[in-house]
């Protein structure tokens, strides 16, 4: 089949098998791959019902048509599963070179299910795939075990290792791959823990067939051009995510100290060129990216070596937790990568704790002593430590913030900041209503990354609740994703600017089928209505409450910076809810129509 | 003329082997580029890139002729020709000269095609002169 590998692999851990399948070419056709692949997968094998971390949830790693090829950015790698950090939909792309290598053993997707009796690593070298014993691995942590097995197999095999968060199951643990690249939301590495699966290596050697190899190299060669023209490649690369840090901080939109504000006093600490001077040694891209963001650190502090802190991690565990030390960022950076959990879920957990604290919610003798005033390096290390190993105090925050603040209770949960229970990433969204019901209405949660509205905010104006701004949001919501289902990354077009219309020839000479942008929003819309329907199938009573934000956002106006004195109402939050369900064809208690399902032709998919 | 690389400048993202691959061999494959890209992580966190230098070495060594020079001096094999005997392979100082008897029967080299350098985004490739070291 051009452009894709053929094959799904499936690996029943249970019984200990692995077994391929030929790629169905319908659901190649209308899922196209990535998150296509899984949320197709998700809805059709996982029973109703299943706990997330049992035997029936299953965990879908899916690469995508462009993936492996000559196309800028095809480095992405989709990880779908049901979430444990909210009982809901999770998707967690991941950068570097997994899903490039996984097209070279011909894989499209590997599907792990089950429950493996003990600990294994997967092994796929070709068609030489098996389960192996990896009760030496367990309990390592990831960069260690990444080493081990580029030392033993060589530097061509691709590692995704999940640690210690994975393993004791928090509900918020990544998976990492490439020293520094994870899938990083929504738990997918408890998932994989809970199925006892350290490791996936890979190494492949076959060709990625394409339908008109001409053709594809011409409009390979045009997007490298068009990415190598853009004005924006240079100041990108140096800085990569981190050139928004600045702009943040102006705009109010960097969370400070637990999204109290917008604006950090010491933010200037944190912003990129500081970060580039300090500590950058080497800038680190995913496969086939002319853009690379990732930049691989030198640490003289604390003497060790990171990838990033990116941007998110920056607001998360810096100015979110009162931090205006990029070495300490970086720091608790690579510890969270080490053991294995996520550091935005984890900054903003911690980022509450402080508030908890500093409040009187908590006394040391609820914290094992530790002194949780925003601003404490040292303690922010230690909690990281006992929140992977789930330990004393590190146990609660290990649970996520929406159940901590649920147990503890005391108005805690007022300023929770998460949607459906997935942490809040790295913008304040005091006054920016696109961004706010961005975040509302994402698909696994408080994440930023399926409508990047912000920016929308600032041109249009930040408070205005108006139709248009909705649009927006829906359209980004529909189309963003759609490089993820791809297999590949949509920061060249964000970033660089580059034409979106350049991926329709190459799309169509990988693959054979002519899909203009107008078919993949198309594409991306039936997706986004499956993801909700998975939500409400999963969750009774899912409904408008469950996309409600943060009180913070609509009740207490920040004290100080950019955003000082401002806030979005209630009755606008609701109005921005009524417009997005309308122009969505929703029920306007969020859940799609019969009519919406049927003339987007989704019945056959949920029945 | 002979490419020449800036390590510093890499990233490690292989676009340069994926398009090699497809110059050499029609095929999307990087197992079967012409250069080297060698990540040494997670310390000193470097890519240290091998790339031919045209030094003739291996056209020098071949019992069958099969490495050619072409109209810019560049040495490329002519896979017809090639025997797959390996006696080129050690000669190349620089560990760019290919035989994976399993991707392919013939070696493989690079032949100053550009394409790798037409895909780094981080202008770490170019084509010069021989000793002419900046860009």
């Amino acid at each position: 089949m051009n452009g894709y590998g053929g094959r799904i692999l499936r690996v029943n851990l249970t019984n200990g098998t692995v077994t391929k399948e030929p790629t169905p070419p319908d659901v190649a056709r209308d899922f196209i791959g990535g998150r296509g692949f899984g949320i197709y997968f998700l809805l059709k094998e996982v029973p109703k019902g299943a706990d997330p971390l049992g035997p029936e949830n299953k965990l879908i790693i899916s690469s995508g048509p462009i993936s492996g090829l000559m196309i800028p950015g095809g480095g992405k790698c989709d990880w779908t599963t049901k979430a444990p950090l909210t009982g809901g939909y999770a998707s967690a792309s991941m950068g570097g070179h997994f899903t490039a290598e996984m097209r070279y053993a011909g894989l499209d997707s590997i599907v792990l299910e089950g429950i493996s009796p003990k600990p294994v690593y997967l092994f796929i070298d070709d068609d030489k795939i098996e389960l192996r014993d990896a009760s030496d691995l367990w309990g390592k942590a990831t960069f260690a075990v990444e080493k081990q097995f580029k030392e033993k197999l060589g530097e061509e095999f691709q590692v995704a290792v999940i640690g210690v968060g994975g393993e004791n199951l928090v509900p918020y643990a990544c998976i990492n791959h490439d020293y520094g690249r994870q899938a990083g939301r929504g738990g997918v590495g408890a998932v994989m823990g809970s199925k006892k699966v350290k490791a996936i290596v890979v190494h492949g050697t076959k060709s990625i067939p394409v339908a008109d190899m001409d053709a594809y190299r011409k409009a390979g060669m045009a997007l490298y051009k068009a990415c190598k023209d853009s004005e924006g490649l240079k100041d990108w690369t140096r800085y990569g995510t981190t050139i928004v840090v600045s702009w943040c901080d102006e705009v109010g939109a960097l969370p400070t100290r637990n999204f109290s504000a917008g604006s950090f006093e010491d933010g200037k600490n944190l912003y990129g060129p500081v970060m580039r001077e300090k500590i950058v040694i080497t800038d680190k891209g995913c496969f086939g990216c002319p853009s690379p963001c990732g930049k691989y650190s030198r640490n003289k502090k604390y003497n060790s070596y990171v990838e990033g802190p990116e941007y998110e991690t920056i607001g998360l565990m810096g100015s979110n937790l009162g931090i205006d030390d990029i070495e300490a960022v970086a720091q608790a950076n690579l510890l969270c990568d080490d053991l294995g959990i996520d550091t935005i879920s984890a900054g903003n957990v911690i980022g509450w704790a402080m508030e908890c604290y500093e409040k009187g919610i908590f006394t040391k003798k609820d914290t094992g002593g530790l002194d949780l005033k925003f601003g404490n390096v040292e303690a922010t290390f230690t909690l990281i430590d006992k929140i992977a190993h789930r330990e004393g105090f590190g146990a609660l925050l290990a649970e996520g913030v929406k159940r901590a603040s649920k147990k503890v209770g005391k108005g805690s949960e007022k300023f929770a900041i998460h949607v459906k229970g997935m942490e809040q990433s790295a913008y304040a969204t005091h006054n920016a209503t696109a961004m706010l019901l961005a975040y509302m209405t994402c698909d696994v949660g408080a994440h930023h990354n399926r409508a990047w509205a912000i920016t929308y905010d600032l041109q249009v104006g930040r408070e205005k609740v108006v139709p248009e701004k909705v649009a927006r949001v829906i359209w980004l919501q529909n189309f963003r994703p759609m490089f993820d289902v791809l297999g590949g990354c949509r920061l060249q077009w964000v970033e660089l600017g580059i034409d979106r219309d350049l991926y329709v020839p190459a799309l169509e000479a990988i693959t054979g089928i002519h899909r203009s942008w107008e078919d993949l929003d198309k594409v991306g819309e039936r997706l986004w209505n499956l993801t909700r329907l998975f939500w409400a199938r999963e969750n009774e009573g899912f409904g408008r409450a469950w996309d409600m934000p943060s009180p913070r956002f609509y009740e207490e106006a920040p004290k100080s910076g950019a955003t000082k004195g401002q806030i979005t109402k209630i009755e606008d939050v609701n109005r921005l809810l009524d417009m997005y369900y309308e122009q969505r064809g929703w029920t306007s208690d969020g859940l799609p129509k019969p009519e919406t399902i049927e003339s987007l032709g989704l019945k056959a998919v949920v029945a | 003329m002979r490419l020449y690389v800036d390590n510093s400048k890499c990233s490690g993202c292989n676009a340069c082997r994926v398009a090699c691959s497809l110059n050499l061999f029609g095929e999307n494959n990087p197992k079967k580029a012409a250069l080297v890209i060698e990540p040494q992580f997670p310390a000193p966190g470097v890519y240290n890139v091998k790339v031919c230098t045209q030094c003739g070495d291996c056209a020098a060594v071949c019992p069958t002729e099969a490495i050619k020079q072409d109209e810019q001096g560049a040495y490329y094999v002519d896979f017809a020709e090639c025997n797959l005997c390996e006696a080129c392979v050690p000669e190349c100082p620089e560990e760019v000269m290919f035989i994976r008897s399993k991707l392919a029967d013939t070696a493989w080299k690079c032949d100053l095609c550009g394409d790798c350098v037409a895909v780094c985004g981080t202008s770490a490739l170019w084509i010069a002169e021989k000793e002419a070291v900046a860009a």
